[in-house]
């Protein structure tokens, strides 16, 4: 017990990476992949196609090798050479990555959406930002809660990840002590930290859910 | 003269190499109530669907209160005037469909009160006076803060009505309005419409309801195959059908 009080704080110290990396992913990606959610669907082929080729490379790449190439290749690639350090780099590649995804789930849930609606909305003389903006989105959240609340919770355990760029997140720091105490113990810690984390997410979505079938 | 509040001229409209409106032509003066009738596939949703821009017209010319909305170019093809226009005339036209296409993430106050407050900036307190007169007129005040899943079909469709007079429309489009209705639920969405024209409101509706074109309508049109056979006062049509097309669908909705 009081060994496992022991490592607390390393591990705590750990989740605080994994959480700020989780978070900040979400705040770029949620807006990043409705926005091309949005060019996906317009009547602008090339930007639509280009958002396409977009997805297909993001999905199609592991993460891991996206984090890399932002940390390692970035700064020699011609035109851009941008050297980032490493938790910038791993936030870029996360919310680049994870827009994408997003931005599938955000496609699927606006064409969902009834023709009837958007009609509906035109004759009362709605513009079409309008009616995305009253009509569609606010219906939209509530049929993507399921699978963006899948995506979010496969987004903590993503973020061990990083461990590649030597960042101390939640299992490196678990890792670090196992090493050095020859125990299993902190792994079993750090799986109960992010079993924690997702419990919170799950609830939080679940209350979100039901606050949205009020309509249905 | 009084300048008509719709006049559609030469309407025509193809979906691929179907030619759905071959050429249809109708007016309607103020406070005319029209019944459009026909077989499903003869072009009359369509043709409504073209008046307020849900439909784009291929050739022929649409002028609602004096405003032209489209008009054909030298070639023939329907040319639409700049969109901001084209929003400002279809405005003067409220809308019920089919299939009601209520927000269903709003409640019923909501639903009347969201177009006023989006789409021409009213402040909430300004139109909710309106917007509970309106719920009153078609009954349903006592359901203002259910959501639209709660309610009947017939009382989605007078909400539905209600929401497209909130915008104070001069002209209100009606297709098929009660054919998703179980047969008891047609009588109460009727009636409002009854009450609608009463109150002098110009009405096009696209309906299956024999009954409601008989005891409503001032004017009874029939169309078929993508063309307008037949338009006269509604006593006569229903007494004395012209044509036999015309002839051939009143015998077989009897």
């Amino acid at each position: 017990m009081d060994y496992i009080l022991s490592i607390l704080g390393p591990l705590a110290e750990g989740s605080l990476v994994t959480l700020q990396l989780f978070l900040i992913t979400l705040l770029l990606a949620v807006p990043l992949g409705l926005g091309l959610a949005l060019v996906r669907i317009s009547r602008f082929t090339a930007a639509s196609q280009a958002v396409n080729g977009y997805i297909w490379l993001m999905r199609g790449t592991p993460l891991m090798l996206q984090m890399l190439f932002i940390y390692y290749a970035l700064p020699f690639v011609p035109g851009i050479g941008i050297r980032l350090p490493d938790f910038p780099a791993a936030i870029v590649a996360f919310a680049l990555n994870y827009a994408a995804y997003f931005a599938e789930i955000f496609r699927a849930g606006i064409q969902s959406i009834d023709r009837g609606q958007y009609e509906g909305a035109k004759v009362l003389g709605f513009s079409y930002g309008q009616t995305m903006r009253r009509i569609v989105l606010p219906q939209v959240v509530k049929r993507i809660l399921p699978p963006m609340s899948n995506e979010t919770i496969t987004l903590v355990k993503d973020t061990s990840l990083i461990y590649v760029l030597a960042l101390n997140d939640l299992l490196r720091a678990a890792r670090g002590i196992v090493q050095r105490d020859f125990t299993i113990t902190p792994f079993i810690v750090a799986a109960a930290f992010y079993l924690l984390m997702t419990l919170v997410l799950t609830w939080f979505f679940q209350r979100l859910e039901k606050r949205h079938a009020v309509y249905e | 003269m009084t300048s008509s509040m719709i006049l559609a001229d030469g309407i025509r409209k193809r979906f691929g190499s179907n030619e759905v409106l071959k050429g249809v032509s109708l007016t309607l003066a103020k406070g005319e109530v029209v019944a459009v009738i026909g077989p499903s596939g003869s072009g009359k949703s369509t043709f409504l669907r073209c008046l307020n821009h849900l439909e784009t017209i291929d050739a022929g010319r649409i002028v609602i209160e004096g405003d032209t909305l489209a008009d054909n170019d030298a070639g023939g093809h329907a040319r639409y005037v700049a969109d901001a226009e084209v929003r400002r005339i279809c405005a003067r036209m409220g809308m019920v469909f089919q299939h009601f296409n209520l927000f269903p993430h709003l409640t019923v106050l909501q639903n009347v009160i969201e177009a006023p407050i989006t789409v021409k900036g009213m402040k909430r307190e300004a139109i909710l006076p309106k917007a509970e007169e309106l719920l009153r007129k078609v009954g349903l005040f006592d359901k203002r803060d259910a959501h639209p899943s709660r309610l009947s079909g017939g009382q989605k469709q007078r909400v539905a009505i209600a929401r497209a007079l909130a915008m104070e429309p001069d002209i209100m489009l009606f297709d098929e309005p009660t054919s998703a209705l179980d047969p008891e639920l047609t009588g109460e969405v009727l009636r409002t419409m009854r009450q609608l024209a009463e109150e002098r409101m110009t009405m096009l509706v696209v309906t299956h309801e024999m009954g409601f074109a008989r005891e409503v309508a001032s004017r009874v049109v029939f169309m078929d195959g993508g063309e307008l056979i037949e338009s006269r006062p509604a006593a006569a049509f229903f007494a004395s059908p012209e044509h036999p097309r015309t002839r051939a669908f009143l015998d077989s909705m009897l």
